[in-house]
């Protein structure tokens, strides 16, 4: 599978990753590489095996819904680390037009 | 000896005399820091005011007449596991300076058993790579080749315990991560089977394969640090309820008839002549100490990499997405709209190599492109697994190099994403499958480690540490240092 450079564009896109004309030649030309190697997993024959998506065997694993008091300055830490605060909310710009 | 050089269990009992306290031992490693870590590089970030907080209180709580098996002994944690107060940065620009609000469940753990952080290891950005060489910051070298890799993703915290800047070190594996630099690195690393440690407080990556673990002086070692941090973590649903067994009445059982397989295809063309002699020789050992050796086929392991290398960037693509540059890390604020906004701090934020892996992981989830390879690779994700259970039947563990060959020259291969995730050619398997492995020295080729990687069951870490454990009791490649 080769990418072309509006592949790449419109991959980035999706990723929402803003690359430079330099990183959209050389991801193209690495991705490619890549995916013709994970294309030999097309000579595997998967009829009738089932998909997994993970090892443990545990299925739903319930815990009570109980709301736990968040410690204050873990809290107060957490928000600190967004760029922009106004009365103790994260700050973003406009979704709806 | 000097107090930096000792394992744990020397460590240990040395502390339980009264002989030495944790200050001490706890200065003992920094002073290696300070003496050696502008040339090796395994640290991000020396917490050095509060470890010596930590090595005091561990050092009172033993004069309370508290033992443990690891109070007071100092130890240095890969940085994408969260510490409280402590930056944790994965080695990343968007999280350059990330102060997490918590700990990880395994900090945690090993806080309450008063182990002492020294300091945050180094790591390719994100844990995406073998090398370290995707680090934001600097490239670790290997102790025993200043010219050459530590291999990774957990390269400085495999340097780190090489160089005996600490007693042991955490890691986090997610298809060799942990293995891959120990071997690299003539120390052992145990990565325990899937759900047998808390991954809350690791930064996400390949959470369907993602396990932390030791990284340590010797096969014992691991035993002791497994049993503090392994057991069901109510805030990561996929810890395993089970039994945490006593390790140590394990590890010195007799091996005699039992059985070790050695799986074809992991010594097949592509495997180091001397690497090959290494292991070789190991195996010999083993006929001695009175195991059976059995040879063994596990045709799609062949397959291993390509299947990893599509569940693993379609994981970080979903996992990756919380790094919008709105709550926290790396941010631009320069753009005109959210979407901008998120766009820039992205792309401007994380490194090559983890925006390769997103543009994977996002074209390989995306409508058309799903069923050809995501559905494929979990497909043939479970033939893997069965293969190996299936082996479980047969024989007790699997041994196999841990890679084709020893650690390779800083930048050599740094621009070849592909070649790079060939590196974990023998260590995938045991990851899809989520069993318990660990990669231990097993001799030397060119002066430089040689990792032999023992594969068990899941759960069956008590297994890996018994065969790694008679090794050691029996050779002393585990005990060589480098010369620095």
């Amino acid at each position: 599978m080769k990418l072309e450079k509006k592949d790449i564009e419109h991959i980035a896109n999706l990723a929402r990753l803003e690359l430079s004309e330099a990183e959209l030649k050389k991801y193209g030309g690495q991705l490619s590489d890549v995916l013709s190697y994970v294309d030999q997993l097309q000579e595997v024959n998967t009829d009738d095996v089932e998909p997994t998506a993970q090892v443990t065997g545990l299925e739903n694993v319930w815990q009570e819904d109980k709301i736990e008091i968040w410690d204050d300055a873990e809290r107060k830490n957490t928000l600190k680390q967004a760029p922009k605060i106004e009365k103790n909310q994260i700050k973003v710009k406009r979704v709806l037009k | 000896m000097k107090l930096n050089q000792l394992t744990i269990k020397q460590a240990q009992e040395k502390l339980e005399k009264k002989e030495i306290s944790s200050v001490e031992l706890t200065e003992a490693c920094f002073e290696r820091i300070k003496e050696i870590d502008d040339k090796v590089k395994a640290c991000i970030t020396v917490c050095e005011k509060e470890a010596m907080e930590w090595a005091r209180k561990a050092d009172r709580r033993r004069e309370s007449g508290e033992q443990g098996e690891l109070l007071g002994i100092p130890y240095i944690a890969k940085d994408n596991i969260l510490t409280k107060g402590i930056k944790t940065t994965d080695a990343s620009k968007i999280l350059e300076n990330y102060i997490a609000p918590y700990d990880a469940t395994i900090i945690r753990r090993l806080k309450k058993a008063g182990a002492v952080l020294l300091a945050k290891a180094n790591l390719d950005e994100f844990a995406h790579g073998a090398s370290t060489e995707n680090s934001v910051f600097d490239t670790s070298h290997n102790p025993w080749d200043f010219e050459r890799v530590p291999g990774g993703s957990s390269g400085g915290s495999a340097a780190a315990v090489a160089a005996d800047m600490c007693l042991f070190a955490l890691g986090t594996d997610t298809g060799g991560s942990i293995r891959h630099p120990a071997g690299f690195c003539g120390v052992n690393g145990l990565k325990p089977s899937y759900g047998r440690s808390s991954r809350f407080g690791l930064i996400a990556m390949t959470s369907s394969t993602d396990v932390p673990g030791p990284i340590t002086k010797t096969a014992e070692d691991a035993s002791s640090v497994l049993k503090t941090i392994a057991g069901k973590d109510k805030h990561d649903a996929t810890t395993l309820d089970a039994v945490i067994p006593n390790y140590q009445k394990e590890i010195n059982k007799d091996i005699k008839g039992l059985k070790i397989g050695l799986p074809q295809e992991y010594f097949d063309e592509g495997l180091n002549d001397d690497v090959k002699k290494v292991i070789d020789q190991a195996i010999v050992k083993y006929k001695d100490f009175g195991a059976e050796i059995v040879d063994i086929s596990l045709p799609h392991t062949k397959y291993g990499v390509a299947a990893y290398y599509i569940i693993t960037p379609s994981e970080i693509s979903s996992n990756l997405a919380r790094f919008d540059g709105i709550r926290f890390g790396y941010t631009n604020l320069d753009g005109k709209t959210l979407e901008e906004i998120y766009k820039k701090s992205r792309g401007e934020g994380f490194g090559p190599e983890v925006k390769r892996r997103i543009m994977l992981g996002t074209y390989t989830l995306s409508a058309g492109y799903f069923d050809a390879y995501y559905l494929q690779a979990q497909k043939v994700r479970t033939i893997i697994k069965e293969e190996m259970d299936q082996a479980f039947a047969k024989v007790d563990v699997l041994l196999t190099p841990t890679s084709p060959h020893i650690a390779f020259k800083i930048g050599e291969q740094s621009d070849n994403p592909l070649s790079m995730y060939l590196e974990d050619v023998f260590m995938v398997g045991a990851s899809l499958a989520g069993l318990s492995a660990i990669s231990i020295p097993a001799g030397f080729s060119r002066n430089m480690p040689v990792g032999m990687h023992l594969i068990g069951p899941r759960l069956g870490e008590g297994k890996i540490f018994q065969v790694a454990n008679i090794f050691q009791q029996n050779t002393d490649f585990h005990l060589k240092k480098p010369e620095l």
